[in-house]
């Protein structure tokens, strides 16, 4: 049995508004703290950090996408142009007039914070498929753009090399201390959201996705909360591809391409919608799904199949289950692996008695 | 200005202008009757275009394959429409955009494993000597496709016109539950709505395929579905083959004249350009039925 909220009686407000109220959830989270902090970098190789280092990043994107889409009721499918925008902007300043990472991240993110709340104009007038695809050809215009405005792109390879990142006259060379880095990135988006959500400015969000003519006639200014969700939305977006950028070494609209946006509404879907900790199991499982199937077809497939199959068969099979996925998480269970994780929890709150 | 090289340019914008309302009517049958969005067009599309191919390379006969493909993308819209879409009944709109981009990834991910990554050919029983219109050459398979758009969109336009079954699916995307009150027997249009699709589906990728050839890429013929729908209308079929033409001229003489300025590529940006400025201004699209909804 492990009723956690058994013997803890809030007395002031201040208890009753805490993030993590419960002094189980509070050793939990220190643990979770340890353990990413102390244990994992010292126990795990570089190539496995290199994964953690890859879901940290997409951690950051799919909250932001989360506070559109989950919180707010909003669709976007333009958010991997977001990224290129936040991206080829670090990419630009830090190139041409060789500013540091800790002015280009916020400078790619606001960048990115502005094109989005211009693409989130349109919002006002039109909703649900319409904003979809105003979305898609957002995504579309600003790829078509980076890629042929040499000003932008840096030139004919569509592609703007850049330096490591570096905070405090600290480097960040190897995967190691990259995972710091981002960790801390992805921490503070967390603990971002987490505040961000239960905010006036959250509440005024899920009002306007609960019922819009509801929210307005409450006094909540629609246009300027729906133009803040896509801009804030976007800024996570482009501190996202600021964060890829420096990892990779590169800014390329390549990596942020109209698949990204459906990578990451994947992984708010998938890891449920309108939750904090859902896009963060998402972000994991659909960053983590090639890789695992990678791994099982290396070691199995070699057994019905040669090795150039195995490596054409690979890209292919993973778009399948990608596909699968979401398929199944909507019709089975649409509120996702959090709700997947919130249910054993309940489960084992009385277990072992059935009530 | 050349005008010779324009009125060419505008004879083959028409001619894929045409190739591209097929398309979109896929679109438009299945938004008219069940309000549903198809993000898969383009799969929707590849699908037959691929098994076309495969079987009539196998069988050696241009109408074996196309006949195949069409019986198969029936069984496929029927299946599809049990098990993914009615479940999905009643729910945001996201999570049925959704839905449609996960079958996108699976057909884009089954297909290729199944019958390989190599693009195939699928030549029309026509010959490939171009017919010569006055001035124009144009090419077979273009003038075959725009035939066959032409005949589909005719056919369902008397469909919806006058066909019973049209009628109950006009009732149908009217008001669900009155139509349902007045016998209209709605699962089962839905599914008849979805096979319609997929019919009209599989004829569009065997006359794009024709074309361009059969290979994973034909899916991207998919991404012009949405200006066509959004310039003429979501459910409007008079709207699709309008907004096609516009799209084809448009596009074909962006290639033509912009192209050379900038460097390649505004084949596949103006559509977009144009559905921005007609979502600013029209968003229900020219033929469009005006949902009045104030936010």
């Amino acid at each position: 049995m492990f009723h956690r909220e058994a013997g803890v009686f809030k007395t002031t407000y201040a208890a009753d508004m805490s993030l993590f109220p419960l002094p189980v959830a509070r050793k939990a989270i220190a643990v979770i703290c340890v353990l990413l902090v102390a244990f994992i970098p010292l126990v795990c190789s570089e190539y496995q950090l290199s994964q953690f280092n890859l879901i940290f990043i997409a951690v950051v994107g799919a909250l932001g996408l989360n506070i559109l889409v989950g919180y707010t009721g909003q669709i976007s499918i333009g958010h991997g142009a977001f990224m290129s925008v936040g991206a080829y902007t670090a990419a630009n300043l830090a190139v041409r007039l060789d500013l540091p990472f800790w002015i280009t991240l916020p400078a790619g993110g606001l960048m990115a914070a502005l094109i989005g709340a211009a693409v989130g104009v349109p919002s006002l007038r039109i909703k649900g498929l319409y904003l979809a695809i105003t979305t898609l050809a957002a995504q579309l215009i600003i790829e078509w753009t980076i890629n042929h405005v040499p000003f932008i792109s840096g030139g004919t390879q569509v592609s703007i090399p850049v330096p490591k990142p570096s905070l405090f006259g600290f480097q960040f060379e190897t995967q190691r201390e990259l995972y710091f880095l981002l960790l801390l990135a992805a921490g503070v988006a967390t603990i971002a959201t987490l505040n961000l959500v239960r905010s006036r400015l959250g509440r005024a969000f899920v009002a306007i996705r609960d019922h819009d003519i509801a929210a307005e006639i409450t006094g909540i200014d629609i246009f300027r909360y729906k133009l803040l969700a896509f801009a804030i939305s976007s800024f996570y977006a482009g501190v996202t591809g600021v964060l890829y950028t420096y990892y990779l070494g590169i800014a390329n609209y390549e990596q942020f391409q109209i698949d990204v946006s459906i990578d990451f509404l994947a992984m708010i879907i998938i890891g449920g919608l309108g939750s904090v900790l859902g896009p963060i199991l998402g972000a994991a499982f659909v960053t983590l799904l090639p890789i695992f199937i990678r791994g099982l077809m290396q070691s199995m497939g070699g057994l019905l199949m040669n090795e150039n199959t195995l490596a054409a068969v690979i890209p292919n099979l993973r778009l399948t289950l990608f596909g699968v996925a979401i398929i199944l998480f909507l019709i089975v269970e649409p509120e996702g692996l959090n709700r997947l994780w919130r249910n054993s929890r309940n489960y084992f709150r009385f277990w072992p008695f059935s009530y | 200005m050349d005008l010779g090289f324009t009125f060419l340019l505008v004879a083959n914008g028409i001619l894929i202008g045409l190739m591209y309302a097929l398309i979109a009517l896929g679109f438009v049958l299945v938004y008219k009757a069940t309000d549903a969005i198809n993000f898969a067009q383009g799969e929707f599309v590849m699908a037959p275009g691929i098994v076309a191919a495969v079987v009539a390379g196998a069988a050696n006969s241009f109408w074996l394959g196309a006949a195949v493909a069409v019986a198969a993308m029936i069984g496929f819209s029927f299946l599809l429409e049990r098990t993914v879409l009615r479940p999905l009944l009643g729910r945001p709109v996201i999570a049925v955009i959704m839905a449609t981009i996960g079958l996108a990834a699976i057909l884009r991910g089954t297909l290729p494993m199944l019958f390989g990554t190599s693009p195939l050919p699928l030549a029309l029983p026509l010959g490939d000597e171009p017919i010569e219109v006055g001035s124009l050459t144009l090419q077979p398979a273009q003038v075959a496709g725009a035939a066959v758009a032409l005949s589909a969109l005719v056919i369902f336009t008397w469909f919806f016109r006058s066909n019973r079954g049209g009628v109950a699916m006009r009732a149908m995307a009217d008001d669900q539950q009155a139509a349902s009150a007045m016998g209209v027997n709605v699962t089962r249009y839905f599914a008849f709505a979805w096979a319609m699709a997929g019919v009209v589906s599989a004829l569009g990728g065997v006359m794009w395929g024709a074309m361009l050839g059969v290979d994973v890429q034909l899916a991207l013929v998919g991404l012009k579905v949405f200006p066509v729908v959004i310039l003429g209308g979501l459910d409007s079929i008079g709207g699709a083959v309008l907004g096609g033409l516009i799209v084809g001229v448009v596009e074909n003489l962006a290639a033509g004249y912009i192209d050379p300025l900038v460097g390649g590529g505004t084949k596949d940006f103006a559509p977009y350009v144009l559905m921005v400025a007609a979502l600013l201004i029209r968003p229900y699209g020219m033929f469009g039925t005006r949902r009045i909804e104030r936010v």
